[in-house]
């Protein structure tokens, strides 16, 4: 907890994300965006915590985060993904998706894309409340229960699932590269393949009969199967997506809305969520034996030899320490990583041993030595 | 009516000078004013458009105070949950350590507003930047006397090291000056020299000071043992250490003797050759001309009161405070005939009326912030008990409400708001109650955040507007799935049954349902309302038979009549879903349901022949019922035979 660094930015933050590095370099990142919402202004900002970043460290602060620049943006940012290196999209709680660029040498940012309006109703606009990217493929998703894909490099639409939901979409993430996964207020999963033409979802998910809305989804960067969201009531549950329709593990999490669930990229075993009760929980599965629990397997071979997504060439016992069916004591150790905290953690985002979130009680934290 | 302590300023409202009228309206913080028309009934003139917002509280809206408001409401909330039971030793470091970090954030907050000040390029901003500055300057000051006077609360011997601690924070510039003259190449010769020592000695600086002498010392050889001499006593002034076994009493006579050996060179003019040592002897014997001669190394009457009690009673009690403070003050300010009101607060504050003290802040600074949390730690504290006003519930609970109001307007702060209401037990609810429901709703996130913070509280009167709002919006938009997702959150049965009924429309108009995914997965939501459950029970009849489970269906649905869960109106709709049912090659309803249906048909009939005489239908649409419910009438007769004949056969 010494580790961790907080400063207070005049702004309540709904987003925090760190600029992809190159992991052929195993660097650390050091740059990262923010996006405020509930301001009369709101804006997107780009923040460094390196120390021979371009600006002056006058104060003796090591790794306080520093502003580079920041831009206006119209609405209250609801989702913020990188594109790549230096384009960064955003959607906005006024329907638009807007490409941003950062110009690193000069320290500015521009617009280089917008769609006004992408999410809508007949005479209103929705909030666009979440955005994926696979560049140059982006996927938003709305109030108005519109799936839109967008190319970052064409102006028009690719594709419109209207009426894709009758209740809220609230986040999406990709599954596979032609298939993602949706959230929703009552509680569904929803799977699309974007191969088929129809506009339904190629498998639904729920949880039975609560009806409790999801706020979040990530995938585990390795099995794609396997996915992790949490709800209103701050419970995290862990999907297989190929097997059944519920959930395979309920676990009780914070005491008000998940808003953002993430699964360490490069090291699954660990996980991290954030809560409108004003926690962040590092969440860390055991293994019982020196082998990483990823390489664990066989224990639930019957279910593995049924899937239809394994992956092929002889990996068939792999299986992910998030499901291997006992989430009793002693298997799943969670920490908590903020100091009290009172206001909702908004966002937050992990990368290398680097993790930034950001809260409505306008402070952005940083530790830098996350133990993964 | 009770006196006003201050004349009430005055603020301008620009557009409406020269004689104009204006009404105005009293918002949670703010007021609206607006122009209006004082003339008689009938005249039309032009009476400017504009309405006016006239905001109390200013630095609710800096950028920069913003991170005290944050940051401050983190220590606020904090302080809140110090536990009642402890024992008051202990309680009272940890009030002292809040209180410090209180000021801590003023002094974060006062330096980047410095800096800001300096770069900023907007002559405009750079005056209101440095306004703010003096205004925290104040506040911090003002915090910092109170720290050590009231939470603290040192005793003799002990005060006055906090107090010398309080003016040597504030009084910052000497070191500044020191740093100029020690950079310089022969320090004694800067023109500051003699200021920077002689600033040091009425600090109480003594170390400081002899280093600074020993520079001149070795340039005047001559008076080598004049020099020693003051080293000698400056190093030999004794200084309470509370921390220590040295009584109050010792230190007391320790101290009197080295004021005797002083005052003894002075008589016998040991420094009589040198201005300078004997101005500092003059001082260090505590003499009142002396010091009153330095006023502009002074500055200050406080500081002036503080170096007259280091030198001439340095014992001072707490309780005799307020008499040298009001001696020093009128000594020190006889030229300038007014003191300011910060001088009159400081004051008080030595005269420990601390009910004064937040009077006068409040009505000097335009900000609530500071009362309201020094207030509030100061109760913390059990120094304001027996003080009740004669409106509201208690002075901390009164600040504390304005505070969070104005936190309450802004666009964003609102959120801080909250947890101070908590903390107010008599109004705080009634506030929050009040407030929460004006808070703009842009976003369904911000809406969930609202509502959290209500279903917290337990303030169900407050979410089920906010899911109407949110309910009415999505239906609105024609969300008819958002809606009833709305609607079921709030357990708003009418609500529900009316967007039921606009579902149950939209299929009778296009024959499909629309939201399934909704529909299919109410569970036991569908109970809320009775037409709710009737949308979910017809969706599940038209999934079984989708399904080619007909028994069921029809079970399913001859119980949607029977036990009266849909509406009379919907009836020929199910009957009329019936007829494939009778048509199927096997019968599916059986003697008896056929029946109960037949029953239903007539029913139904009866009263619409008896109810409706309907003239005004045109005759096409009765025409189109009449021959429906004959072919109903067939479909059934002809099942009846069909199953009649089929139970006769089986019980043989």
């Amino acid at each position: 907890m010494e580790s961790i660094n907080a400063k207070y930015v005049s702004q309540k933050i709904s987003k925090t994300r760190w600029k992809p590095v190159s992991y052929s370099t195993l660097q650390q990142p050091e740059v990262f965006a923010t996006g405020s919402w509930d301001n009369e202004d709101n804006k997107i900002s780009f923040w460094s915590i390196g120390s021979h970043g371009s600006v002056s460290m006058e104060d003796g602060f090591e790794g306080d985060p520093q502003l580079l620049c920041e831009h206006k943006h119209d609405g209250d940012v609801l989702d913020l993904q990188f594109l790549d290196q230096d384009r960064i999209v955003t959607a906005s709680s006024t329907g638009a998706v807007t490409i941003y660029r950062h110009h690193q040498n000069n320290q500015t940012i521009s617009v280089c894309q917008h769609w006004a309006r992408a999410h809508r109703y007949p005479c209103d606009n929705a909030p666009c409340t979440s955005v994926v990217c696979s560049s140059p493929e982006i996927v938003t998703v709305g109030e108005d229960g519109r799936i839109t894909v967008f190319r970052a490099d064409q102006e028009g639409v690719i594709r419109v699932i209207e009426n894709a939901d009758s209740s809220t979409i609230h986040a999406v993430t990709y599954l596979r590269t032609t298939e993602i996964l949706t959230v929703n207020s009552i509680g569904q999963l929803k799977l699309w393949d974007f191969r088929q033409q129809s506009n339904s979802p190629s498998q639904i998910l729920s949880l039975s009969g609560d009806r409790v809305p999801l706020h979040c989804v990530d995938r585990h960067p390795n099995q794609q199967h396997i996915v992790a969201t949490g709800g209103q009531d701050g419970m995290l549950c862990v999907w297989d997506v190929r097997q059944g329709n519920t959930p395979f593990s309920l676990m009780e999490a914070h005491s008000a809305e998940m808003w953002e669930v993430h699964f360490h990229p490069t090291n699954p075993d660990h996980l991290f969520t954030c809560s409108e009760d004003g926690s962040l929980l590092h969440w860390e599965t055991l293994s019982h034996s020196e082998i990483p629990s990823f390489l664990q397997g066989g224990r639930n071979s019957s279910m593995m030899s049924r899937s239809a997504m394994a992956p092929a060439g002889g990996n068939q016992s792999l299986i992910s320490a998030w499901l291997s069916g006992d989430s009793s004591k002693g298997r799943l150790e969670t920490t908590h990583m903020l100091p009290s905290q009172t206001l909702s953690v908004n966002s937050l985002d992990v990368l290398g041993q680097c993790l930034v979130c950001g809260t409505d009680g306008e402070a952005i934290f940083v530790n830098r030595q996350v133990p993964v | 009516m009770e006196e006003v302590d201050v004349e009430p300023a005055i603020t301008n409202i620009p557009a409406a000078s020269g004689g104009k009228h204006l009404g105005f309206a009293w918002g949670p913080g703010d007021i609206l004013v607006y122009e209006t028309l004082y003339k008689a009934s009938g005249v039309k003139g032009s009476g400017s458009s504009f309405i006016h917002e006239v905001r109390k509280d200013e630095d609710i809206y800096s950028p920069i105070l913003r991170k005290l408001f944050n940051e401050s409401h983190h220590i606020f909330v904090g302080l809140q949950t110090i536990r009642e039971d402890l024992p008051s030793k202990n309680k009272k470091s940890q009030f002292v350590s809040i209180s410090k970090n209180y000021r801590s954030v003023i002094r974060a907050c006062m330096e980047e507003l410095q800096q800001v000040a300096v770069s900023t390029k907007d002559v405009k901003m750079a005056v209101q930047y440095g306004n703010q500055v003096s205004i925290l300057l104040a506040i911090e000051l003002i915090w910092n006397l109170c720290e050590v006077l009231f939470i603290d609360a040192a005793p003799a011997g002990s005060l006055l090291l906090h107090l010398l601690d309080w003016v040597r924070l504030h009084k910052a510039d000497v070191d500044e000056k020191a740093r100029e003259v020690l950079q310089s190449e022969s320090p004694a010769e800067h023109p500051d020299y003699c200021d920077v020592v002689v600033s040091y000695v009425l600090q109480g600086r003594l170390e400081e000071a002899r280093q600074m002498l020993v520079k001149q010392a070795t340039l005047q050889p001559a008076a080598r043992n004049m020099y020693k001499l003051m080293d000698t006593l400056l190093s030999k002034m004794p200084f309470y250490n509370p921390g220590g076994t040295q009584t109050l009493t010792d230190f007391d006579v320790k101290w009197r003797l080295w004021h005797e050996e002083v005052d003894r060179c002075l008589q016998d003019n040991s420094f009589a050759s040198n201005r300078h040592l004997e101005l500092i002897c003059k001082i260090l014997v505590g003499d009142e001309d002396t010091l009153l001669e330095h006023k502009e190394l002074l500055s200050t009457w406080y500081h002036f009161l503080v170096t007259r009690l280091l030198f001439c009673h340095p014992t001072v009690k707490p309780t005799e405070l307020h008499y040298y403070a009001q001696s020093c003050m009128t000594m020190f300010l006889d030229s300038r005939s007014v003191p300011e009101p910060l001088d009159n607060i400081l004051l008080a504050a030595f005269e420990f009326d601390i009910h004064q003290v937040i009077k006068d802040c409040s009505i000097a600074l335009n900000n609530w912030w500071f009362v309201a949390h020094l207030t509030d730690l100061l109760d913390h504290c059990k120094l304001l008990q027996s003080h009740n006003l004669h409106f509201g519930s208690n002075l901390r609970e009164f600040l504390l409400l304005e505070y969070a109001s104005g936190l309450f307007t802004h666009h964003s702060l609102w959120q801080l708001a909250v947890d101070y209401f908590d903390h107010c037990p008599e109004f705080g609810r009634v506030y929050l109650e009040l407030q929460i429901e004006h808070v703009p709703l842009d976003t369904e996130r911000k809406a969930l955040k609202v509502l959290r913070i209500c279903e917290q509280r337990q303030m169900s009167e407050q979410v089920r507007s906010i899911c109407k709002i949110m309910a009415m919006r999505a239906l609105r938009n024609n969300r008819l799935g958002s809606a009833l997702s709305w609607s079921i959150r709030a357990k708003d049965a009418a609500f529900a049954t009316l967007i039921s009924e606009r579902f149950l429309q939209d299929y009778c108009a296009r024959g499909t349902f629309s939201d399934l995914d909704l529909i299919d997965n109410l569970g036991p939501a569908m109970l809320l309302s009775d037409r709710l459950t009737f949308l979910g029970k017809y969706r599940e009849f038209h999934k079984l038979y989708g399904e080619k489970r007909f028994r069921e269906a029809a079970k399913l649905l001859l119980s949607l009549m029977t036990a009266k869960i849909a509406p009379r109106s919907f009836w020929m709709t199910l009957l009329t879903d019936a007829l494939p049912l009778l048509e199927q090659k096997e019968a599916i309803f059986s003697a008896d349901q056929t029946h109960e249906l037949m029953f239903c048909l007539e029913e139904l009939t009866s009263s619409l022949n008896t109810t409706a005489p309907s003239t005004d239908r045109p005759m096409q649409e009765e025409d189109m019922e009449q021959t429906k419910v004959e072919l109903l009438r067939l479909a059934l007769a002809r099942n009846l035979a069909m199953a009649i004949v089929k139970e006769g056969t089986m019980e043989t």
